[in-house]
């Protein structure tokens, strides 16, 4: 079991013939993902590996029965990309995209309200069910398939760092999740951890998160009410000096909210298992998740 | 990006919002020649630099003659400005803004902000004007009043008739408010904004509305779509290695600490940085080299790290993914080859083709403490910092 993806999704890919689209489409399909469309408007009955590439989403979804884009579109046009997809009635979004303009992603999100469709990201790694399926552009051998722990974080090497350290403790994932490192983005923690607790193939989940705004928070205060199974948080940018945007857009500490610090506090009055040490994740995992 | 107050009121202007008489003087004579145009006293002489609180530095004084004029703005021109947002090494003034005092009745606040949960843009207001927002929200929320605003649907009278009468206007007040407000929200969107705040607003004894302040932020992110705001950039209020970093794309923020540190991925990256401090030490510097980096970014960033004065002793910790660890060892090899390395450098890899990139390093002969892992990384590095 698994959320969100699995071996039966189609994907699609939206920039597909452009440099990170076409490397990422052919690291997607080695790991065995099934791509099976890409688009790329004027570019229309091209072929790409053997993939058939159209000029618009609509077209794609008509023909290859794509349930699920992933997207390599520049950040201009990335906010509208995920709209033409959404409103082709594609499943899930992954939008991997970096420097989206904020104003165009609160529309994105305005957009979206009440539509069957889920956006991952933007600004992403995107999602992988290891074994099964890759939608983004982590590297694959660093996941162990079959569970049992479901991995949640905003942002990417970090995600691939904390994967790595489960592996190498013999600690296998359900699913991992960037949701990305921008201020306003699509799929929530609360909402991944939701799916987490109601899928029986997943016992634990680990949350990474990271300095600014309060979804750590507000995941927290779900957590308290709705999650049984036990988790492990990790919060990245405890030096992090205030006013400062750290690399992501929304790493930013504004007005003495967002800190490092008191996301570690909620989380920690939730139950979650804060680790510190980065060095010691796998460990500290291990201990938590019974495997020590 | 930041802008100072007098380009925020110069963007004011333009979009028809009030702001009092007045302009930017680098020098006495200037500042002079501004206060003459002005046509009586008193005159506000107000220091321009990137950060808050300047009032209670000594940076905003009020002058009652040309003399005065003078005295201040030569006085303030040249001096270091510290504010509680400054740090204590306060900053350079090189210009002041020159303007009509005001009578004032009232002072409020007035803000639009994005808010990261709703995703919508919020209009907030505030009788306690002058104050300090955040302290404000922290021990008097309800003294702030907020209107949400979808941006798909844009600004409506309901918005403003909420702050208008949340602010107890009286009626003479409240269509210029709205005017205002209009304004402030379309400026907000059209320049892709990520802060506009008026603090603080006034109201005059003539019964007019002012915006005796001015600040605006503009998301990084939407620059490329906005090459007007670009000349707005002042290279005088940013740090010198920061510029250098943003030449090559690089996320660099220069910090205090001695363990200098280069990271792909901002995640990552800060949390190397609490890794340093975990082991002793103070990061140096924050450098997220980026997913997609190529050696010659690598390259760049190695340098930068390197031709820092403070730097004791350097982290290098790399997860290879989009970023391939060969990639990121013929960057390190070839700035260690043209800068020289004087301090000891711990690599630590992981990832994409991490043997072929541990293979350049070892064959380099380059002086290059290699870790096994983050563990080992964190060890080695405090080892460095004792």
């Amino acid at each position: 079991m698994s959320i969100f993806v699995d071996k039966k999704t189609r994907v699609m890919v939206q920039g597909i013939t452009g440099r990170e689209g076409q490397f990422h489409t052919r690291q997607c399909i080695a790991y065995g993902t099934k791509v099976v469309a890409g688009v790329t408007p004027g570019k229309g009955g091209q072929e790409m590996d053997g993939i058939p590439v159209f000029n618009t989403v609509q077209e794609a979804v008509d023909r290859t029965g794509a349930d699920c884009s992933l997207i390599f579109v520049p950040p201009a046009y990335a906010a509208e990309a995920v709209m033409e997809s959404a409103d082709c009635g594609v499943r899930i979004v992954v939008a991997i995209t970096e420097g989206i303009p904020v104003l165009d992603m609160m529309k994105v999100k305005n957009y979206l309200k009440g539509k069957p469709v889920r956006l991952i990201g933007p600004n992403c790694p995107g999602i992988i069910t290891p074994g099964e399926c890759k939608v983004g552009i982590m590297p694959g051998p660093i996941h162990k398939p079959g569970g049992p722990i479901g991995v949640i974080s905003r942002s990417g090497t970090l995600t691939y760092e904390v994967v790595h350290q489960l592996t190498k403790k013999g600690i296998g994932q359900t699913t991992c999740i960037g949701i990305g490192g921008d201020p306003i983005n699509g799929t929530t923690f609360i909402e991944c951890l939701d799916a987490f607790e109601n899928d029986p193939a997943t016992k634990g989940m680990v949350m990474v998160g990271e300095i600014g705004g309060s979804s750590e928070e507000d995941a927290s205060a779900f957590i308290e009410k709705h999650v049984t199974k036990p988790i492990v948080g990790f919060i990245a940018g405890l030096t992090a000096p205030p006013g400062r945007r750290m690399g992501h857009a929304g790493a930013i500490i504004s007005g003495g909210s967002g800190t490092a610090k008191a996301k570690i506090v909620a989380m920690e009055k939730s139950g979650i298992h804060v680790c510190r040490d980065l060095g010691a994740f796998g460990a500290f995992c291990a201990k938590v998740f019974g495997y020590a | 990006m930041k802008i100072h107050e007098y380009q925020a009121k110069e963007l004011f202007r333009k979009n028809g919002i009030p702001v009092p008489e007045g302009g930017v003087a680098f020098n006495s004579d200037e500042a002079l020649r501004i206060a003459e145009g002005l046509g009586g006293f008193p005159v506000v002489v107000k220091a321009q630099i990137h950060a808050g609180g300047r009032g209670k530095g000594g940076g905003v004084r009020l002058a009652k003659s040309m003399d005065e004029v003078r005295n201040l703005s030569n006085e303030m021109i040249g001096m270091k400005l510290i504010t509680h947002q400054t740090g204590p090494e306060g900053k350079q003034v090189k210009k002041v803004l020159v303007e009509q005092g005001l009578g004032i009745l009232k002072e409020l606040y007035l803000g639009v902000i994005p808010d990261r949960s709703t995703a919508n843009l919020v209009l907030m207001a505030s009788e306690a004007g002058g104050m300090d927002i955040e302290t404000v929200a922290a021990q008097t929320p309800e003294k702030i009043i907020k209107a949400f605003i979808n941006p798909l649907a844009g600004i409506h009278s309901y918005h403003c008739r909420r702050i208008a009468y949340g602010l107890h206007f009286s009626s003479s007040l409240i269509k210029p408010l709205s005017d205002m407000l209009t304004r402030l929200y379309r400026l907000f969107v059209d320049y892709d904004c990520s802060l506009v705040e008026i603090n603080p607003l006034v109201i005059t004894r003539d019964d007019r509305l002012m915006a005796l302040d001015a600040k605006i932020n503009f998301d990084d992110n939407a620059l490329f779509r906005h090459p007007d705001i670009d000349g707005y950039r002042d290279l005088d209020e940013e740090d010198p290695l920061e510029i250098e970093a943003s030449r090559f794309n690089l996320n660099y923020i220069n910090l205090d600490g001695n363990i200098g540190n280069m990271v792909n991925g901002a995640g990552l990256a800060m949390a190397t940085m609490d890794l340093i401090k975990l082991a002793g030490g103070e990061p140096a510097n924050f450098l997220d080299v980026g997913g997609g980096a190529s050696a010659e970014m690598v390259e760049n960033g190695f340098r930068i790290i390197l031709t820092d004065q403070k730097v004791k002793g350097v982290l290098i910790n790399i997860f290879g993914g989009i970023l391939r660890c060969d990639v990121l060892a013929e960057g390190v090899v070839q700035a260690a080859r043209k800068t020289g390395i004087t301090v000891p450098v711990v690599v630590r890899m992981e990832g994409t083709n991490v043997e072929a990139g541990r293979k350049i390093l070892s064959d380099s002969g380059l002086d290059l403490i290699t870790a096994i892992d983050l563990k080992d990384a964190a060890k080695k590095v405090a080892e460095l910092v004792s």
